[in-house]
């Protein structure tokens, strides 16, 4: 038994008859084919699956699709604007705060809440921000300063 | 013009930071099923009945295939790829490892059935539908259970589970004797722990039989598709190689686990033939848990003897190599030839033994995780030399800077011939721990330890330095040493009619950067912008042949693998390019993009030389068209990184939590195509080695349970948990190797862990222990101070 959902993502709203069962992350990789959120566990452990819920940062794979029916979802493919990289996109570059990519997409869905709620955070309470997403490549080192890059670049342009 | 050496920022971030990697659980084929393996949920069990009936009936089930049926199909299962025999010469004990298991259950995991259905809900719901009649036998985990007498025996045929027994080095009696009589003896037994590698991106393979062309695509998480495609087609299935493509897309992290082949990704190319349509499996943590194979786990006693003066005189060493319950690809070689080997270290030990057993148990195999072999090595010889230093009232950094190999280039001074079989390319080692003590600050430290007493802190420094055999590795050498492969590397470098590059590698990039570093090799090589050159790799039909990236082999042997062929391109360049110029080759200087004739301003361009080598109206006779070569590179030698790590550790009286303060790492790769790059590979490096030092660890129970094979009970470092690192380098070039480098891969993992180790037993030696065992959590290090 399939039942309807709709669900806006990254701006464009879906309506979908899905699985009762089926996860959020589910529904964003299989049904929209938007595979940069990605599946790194089956614990609600790791965060590579990190979205936005109506604007909050939350794990896809700990909500079922109809739960999210009504509501709006920002995945890392709506992070940029055309050919802008979110700061955060950029700042992940430019301090090379990724290596194998799995996880980042998560770790720049988490970071861009917790520079929302605290917009010059420490090298302190960003590790703490961090504590829901695993990396196994970077050693958090260049992800830290990926997130103070992009702080202190949204700061200058605010 | 110089890319090499410059930090240039990453050319494959663009796909990854805005969703568009390519993972193999990304690609989506018409028509594909998806398939979901019935495990068995005991250690070790006879296998009495498998009764799918209710299963395949069940919504959206293609089919199910059982051992039964990999049994019919004569399909032997994945093989080892290296081979050690036994001391007595008998060949090692080789069991087969079937794709699907008819008989007996050797691990909680080992396959019993593949569902396949058209979603993996389906998959997964038939897949608990399957039902399996075991005889539970009793299980062993630990390898020095499992050599008693009377241990339950994994495979019928392998007495007391000893897959086989090693040794190297110089004669045993005689280094006993020195150890007898020497002026003091440092003795410890310790576990170096089992470990699981941990790649965020579980593993998944995607077997697709083309009916159209008769041929396989298999896309799999792998750090070596060629390999997998030679192991697949002549051990596996019997397939004709060049009817197989094998794909390793972009892989979310691999640090070993994905070198390995493993039975799915048989089965699901086998499966595909069978059912005529793409069958994809991608793990689930859990599965990864119980079926990546692990790291480490090796039970060690070892001794070390030095003279009143604290020169070392003696090493002897004994290990217990759990293997698991198959021996993976490389297994053999881990605790043998990649730790054997390494336990000369840095210093002038004379004389050395060291012996191994390996083990079959009902776990997991193990086989090489980050480091592989070297990272054991590493800590058996570092937290001998701080207990020893400890025991003697001698300070660590001195005992160390006493007993270093003197430095050596290995051009004008001879590579270092150890005792344990290896001959060292180049080292100086003094400068990086001199380095590491003053960026420590290493006399202010032992002030503010001195003052934290009375106070409920405790402090403490530890250190490690370490070596490390890289750029794995010359194919004589290690064919003679059992490997069943040869471990040379090929490239290929396609000069385009107007001048861009192609250059295919067959190295495979997950995480290390290729893309970007290679490609600045090439293009301060060929004098042309970075932006003219591509990287290709991971395609077995892009690339011609392939040894894969592990070992920190790719820069070392691959980028030497294009340099080859980048020569091969120049020579044949400037033959064009003289014929255009009316020159001879001799007369001809290249730089920055052309060939001038020396002493004249008539020159020619890279681009014009290209487009005259595919458009050759105007063409010296008798040369063949094209601009367009491949190599293969078989290194002379290892390469020998090798540096000094610090740790600083906090104790909390209170509580035993342990706080990494600080961790300093002073490595020398030999020479650095790009910082930024070697610069994250080393605090990944370090990431790791310190997750094994005080948090990571798999734990077993009786029955042969992993209890901790979730992310929710295995714990890997959060970014909280680690400090930011302080890292710099030495530059000792390789002298066997085009560009000089020895590699970055693993360093950071291989020093790290016994420095952390060591920075808690300097914390605790008011406390009269002898060792403690990794994982130092909170709750050992709590005991010790309470207990």
């Amino acid at each position: 038994m399939k039942v309807p959902v709709s669900i806006t993502v990254n701006g464009k709203q879906y309506d979908k008859m899905v699985e009762p069962r089926m996860l959020l992350v589910y529904f964003i990789r299989e049904e929209l084919a938007l595979t940069g959120t990605h599946i790194g566990c089956d614990t609600s452990s790791c965060g590579a699956c990190t979205v936005h819920l109506d604007g909050k940062a939350l794990k896809s794979c700990s909500m079922l699709a109809v739960q999210a029916s009504g509501k709006s979802v920002t995945t890392i493919e709506g992070m940029a604007s055309g050919e802008n990289l979110h700061p955060l996109q950029e700042g992940f570059h430019m301090e090379h705060g990724l290596q194998c990519g799995f996880c980042t997409p998560g770790m720049i869905m988490c970071a861009a809440d917790m520079l929302k709620n605290n917009p010059n955070p420490t090298e302190e309470e960003i590790r703490h921000g961090l504590e829901g997403n695993f990396c196994r490549c970077t050693g958090y080192h260049n992800i830290v300063k990926s997130i103070q890059y992009a702080a202190n670049k949204m700061q200058e342009s605010a | 013009m110089s890319y090499i050496g410059s930090s240039v920022k990453r050319v494959e971030d663009k796909r990854f930071i805005t969703g568009q990697g390519r993972y193999t659980d990304d690609i989506v084929l018409p028509q594909m099923t998806y398939a979901c393996m019935v495990r068995s949920p005991h250690a070790h069990a006879e296998i009495v009945s498998v009764d799918i009936a209710h299963a395949e009936k069940m919504d959206g089930v293609v089919k199910i295939f059982t051992g039964k049926d990999t049994d019919a199909a004569g399909i032997g299962g994945v093989p080892c790829g290296w081979q050690v025999d036994f001391k007595n010469g008998d060949t090692m004990k080789e069991p087969p490892h079937p794709l699907l298991v008819s008989d007996k259950a050797r691990h909680v995991g080992d396959a019993i059935a593949m569902v396949i259905a058209d979603t993996y809900a389906q998959a997964k719901d038939a897949a608990e539908m399957v039902t399996v009649e075991y005889n539970v036998l009793p299980a062993v985990t630990n390898s020095k259970v499992a050599r008693a007498d009377g241990a339950p025996q994994v495979h019928a045929d392998v007495p007391n589970n000893l897959a086989f027994d090693w040794e190297l080095g110089n004669p045993r009696a005689e280094v006993d004797a020195a150890i007898a009589g020497a002026h003091h003896v440092t003795t410890l037994e310790f576990i170096n722990q089992r470990v699981i590698c941990n790649a965020i991106e579980p593993r998944s393979a995607i077997g697709h039989f083309d009916t159209a062309y008769d041929k396989y695509t298999l896309y799999t998480s792998t750090q070596n598709p060629h390999l997998i495609r030679l192991l697949l087609c002549a051990f596996v299935l019997g397939l004709p190689e060049h009817k197989v493509r094998v794909v390793g897309p972009d892989v979310g992290g691999g640090f070993g686990s994905k070198i390995f082949h493993y039975t799915e990704e048989a089965l699901v190319v086998w499966g595909s033939n069978q059912i005529k349509r793409p069958i994809k499996w991608t793990a689930e943590r859990s599965e990864s848990f119980v079926t990546d194979a692990a790291g480490r786990d090796h039970i060690t006693t070892a001794k070390m003897a030095f003279d009143k003066d604290g020169n070392i005189l003696a090493l002897s060493a004994d290990t217990l190599a759990n293997m698991g319950a198959y021996l993976s690809t490389f297994a053999p070689a881990v605790p043998t030839w990649l730790h054997g080997t390494l336990l000369q270290g840095l210093y002038t030990t004379p004389l050395i033994n060291v012996s191994i057993d390996a083990v079959f148990t009902n776990t997991t195999a193990v086989d090489a995780y980050r480091g592989a072999g070297r990272p054991e090595a590493t800590y058996l010889l570092e937290r001998l030399m701080d207990t020893a230093a400890l025991e003697m009232g001698r300070d660590p950094a001195e005992l160390r800077l006493q007993n270093f190999i003197e430095p050596f280039d290995g051009v004008e001074e001879e590579g270092y011939v150890t005792q344990v079989a290896l001959q060292y390319d180049s080292g100086n080692y003094g400068p990086v721990l001199k380095r590491g003590l003053e960026m420590v600050g290493y006399e202010q430290f032992r002030a503010d330890q001195k003052a934290a007493e009375g106070t409920g802190k405790l402090l403490g420094i530890g250190f490690s330095t370490y070596i490390e055999a890289c750029g794995i590795a010359p194919s004589a050498v290690v064919g003679a040493l059992g490997a069943r492969a040869g471990l040379f590397e090929s490239a290929q470098v396609q000069v385009h009619p107007t001048g861009k590059v192609s250059v295919f590698s067959g190295s495979h990039s997950h995480g290390q950067g290729h893309e970007t570093s290679f490609a600045q090799v090439v293009a301060d090589k060929m004098g042309i912008p970075m932006e003219d050159v591509e990287i290709i790799h991971g395609d077995s039909d892009a690339v011609a042949f392939g040894m894969g990236t592990y070992g920190s082999r790719s820069l070392a042997v691959g980028g030497s693998a294009i340099v080859k062929s980048i020569e091969k391109v120049l020579e044949k360049g400037a033959k064009i390019a003289a014929h255009l110029l009316e020159a001879s080759v001799d007369d001809l200087d290249y730089a920055e993009g052309k060939w001038t004739v020396r002493g004249t301003d008539k020159s020619v361009g890279f681009g014009d030389v290209s487009l005259t080598a595919y458009v050759p109206h105007n063409y010296p006779e008798g040369l063949e068209p094209g601009l367009d070569f491949s190599s293969f590179y078989d290194p002379a030698n290892f390469t020998y990184p090798f540096g000094c790590h610090i740790c600083i550790v906090e104790i909390d009286k209170e509580t035993g939590v342990v706080k990494v303060k600080r961790f300093i790492a002073v490595d020398d790769v030999g020479n650095v195509i790009n910082p930024m790059i070697v610069d994250g590979q080393i605090h990944g490096g370090l990431a790791q080695g310190i997750g094994q030092a005080f948090c990571e660890g798999a734990v077993y129970d009786e029955s042969g349970q992993l209890v901790n094979g979730t992310y929710m009970d295995y714990v890997m470092p959060r970014a909280d948990d680690l400090p930011s690192f302080e890292i710099d380098r030495t530059v000792t070039p390789c002298p066997h190797n085009p560009l000089g480098v020895k590699g970055a891969g693993e360093a950071g993992t291989i020093g790290s862990t016994p420095a952390v180790v060591n920075a808690v037993m300097d914390a605790l030696k008011g406390y009269g222990i002898h060792d403690v065992e990794m994982p130092v959590t909170s709750q050992k290090v709590w005991n010790i101070i309470h207990g």
